[in-house]
């Protein structure tokens, strides 16, 4: 069924009597072109562009639990593309300009909202940093504006601005950048891959992947072998777990990041504002609870849950910069696991094995990352070689030194 | 999470530096690449017991060895570090 404002009509006068499923729950079957390891957002993503873009149509996502119960429901739902090398900027602006098409691509309302992203500055060598990368932006056709504390102050007022530690000096705007709601991302890629003919295998967890003479020949499940010519790993958190059924060691670790909501509360926040002199991010969702998150716990962890010290010194960097938060109660926290990998940008591409790629390594940036991510892995599953967005992605970059690291924090993951 | 120092007792984490898994050994200058690779960046990364060095920055300010499961935190040892390395003397 194709959703439309008459659809809405007839279900309305029916009675919403007439609503199907908007993808079947399908068991795997014995043989696929591709397998996709991970029903989250990008792998999902990727299903969807395999079968829209490239014709492949033979493929199933095998998902562990629910679809979407990962990270791509863990965020904090901003979309941006405000990266400064040369690596990044161009794939993630191919990101924003995929989401801004997304809605009328797979026929489902993502509620992509450009509210604009604004990163605060305080300092003035922190200003000569954004100005550097509002430039960069700006070369690579991105949208960019550098706005001073007057012109920040008329967006947002709401700020504490006289902060003695912590001024606000100014800010970058992203105006294109934004929010969208993360549940629909995985519903509406799930929704468009299944109508074009892809299998998505919930509660099919994969156990072992079979790998004969260099080339993988299938993987192992829950529900069974299931043989495949190409297998893409897109499993979040649990990348290193699922590489290592085939024998690789990544450059990755996984920490739990935490995200909270408050309250919901009458329309405050029209747009998304991050705090610059800590690591703290903060929008409104259209229930109108403010939904923000902040640092790594730091450890290595495989729990979805964090620990107290850090909900306390996110709150206090909340505190910082809008002082009216400490009215509010926070309603709900929640942890995602992030696969973070040496020099904190991800890795798309091929692998050491015949037929296995890998779709990784993405560290808090995953979301805003989805449809990109899904574009540029199905190319890569495809051709058999990564399109020119995500080479510089590569794997084997760490061995070359041709690292990309935006924070330039080195080879420390829960850093980046 | 609290973890029971070795000189200082039960503390809780907000008083520790995590710094990553425990146990890596630095390769000779010489070694390959692939070596240095394995060192630098490759991690196993495991659902389970794991081994990493915490600074004890708000205590002794010793390094410690955590083993501890990832997937529930239960910690199972904490041993200074500079004792494990004096035992592997």
């Amino acid at each position: 069924m194709r959703y439309s404002v008459f659809s809405l009509l007839a279900q309305a006068l029916n009675g919403q009597k007439g609503w199907k499923p908007a993808w079947r729950d399908a068991s795997p079957k014995d043989e696929y072109d591709v397998v996709i390891v991970g029903g989250g957002g990008h792998g999902l993503a990727t299903a969807h562009y395999l079968a829209k873009e490239h014709g492949i149509t033979n493929v199933a996502v095998l998902e562990k639990s629910t679809i979407g119960s990962g990270n791509v429901g863990r965020n904090t739902t901003i979309i941006r593309s405000n990266y400064l090398l040369p690596g990044n900027t161009p794939f993630y602006e191919w990101s924003l300009k995929l989401w801004e098409g997304l809605e009328q691509d797979i026929n489902y309302n993502a509620m992509v909202s450009q509210r604009g992203v604004l990163n605060l500055y305080h300092s003035d060598a922190q200003r000569d940093a954004f100005a550097r990368r509002g430039n960069a932006m700006r070369l690579n056709g991105v949208d960019a504006e550098l706005l001073d504390r007057a012109a920040v102050r008329k967006l947002v007022p709401y700020l504490d601005y006289d902060n003695a530690r912590f001024p606000v000096h100014g800010g970058l705007l992203q105006r294109r950048g934004g929010t969208v709601r993360h549940d629909a991302v995985a519903w509406g890629y799930a929704r468009a891959a299944d109508q074009r003919g892809v299998d998505i295998c919930q509660n099919c967890e994969v156990t072992n992947i079979r790998v004969e003479n260099g080339r993988v020949i299938g993987v192992d499940t829950t529900k069974g072998f299931v043989r495949a010519k190409k297998i893409g790993l897109a499993a979040a958190g649990n990348s290193s777990r699922v590489a290592a059924m085939a024998g690789l060691r990544l450059p990755i670790e996984s920490h739990v990041l935490q995200a909270f909501v408050s309250e919901g509360v009458k329309p405050l926040i029209d747009t998304v504002v991050t705090f610059g002199a800590g690591h703290f991010y903060i929008n409104q969702s259209d229930k109108g609870g403010l939904v923000f998150g902040g640092d790594l716990d730091g450890y290595n962890s495989y729990a979805q849950r964090g620990a107290l010290p850090h909900v306390e010194h996110l709150l206090e960097e909340g505190m910082a910069l809008m002082p009216m938060l400490g009215r509010l109660r926070v309603l709900r926290s929640w942890g995602g696991i992030m696969d973070m990998s040496m020099d904190g940008s991800p890795i798309i591409g091929t692998t050491p094995i015949d037929g296995l790629y890998l779709n990784a390594g993405w560290c808090y940036g995953g979301f805003k990352a989805t449809p990109a991510s899904g574009w540029c892995f199905a190319h890569t599953i495809a051709r058999g070689e990564p399109h020119v967005l995500n080479a510089p992605y590569r794997l084997n970059r760490f061995d070359t030194g041709h690292l990309i690291d935006e924070k330039g924090a080195g080879a420390t993951p829960n850093l980046h | 999470m609290r973890i029971v120092c070795p000189h200082c007792g039960e503390r809780p984490v907000d008083e520790f530096v995590p710094y990553g898994a425990a146990g890596l050994k630095r390769p000779d200058a010489s070694a390959s690449t692939s070596d240095w690779l394995d060192y630098v960046y490759l991690r196993d990364n495991k659902a389970g017991m794991h081994g990493e060095l915490f600074y004890h920055v708000g205590g002794c300010r010793a390094w410690l060895i955590v083993t501890r499961d990832t997937r529930t935190h239960a910690i199972a040892e904490v041993v200074a570090a500079r004792d494990q390395r004096d035992a592997a003397r």
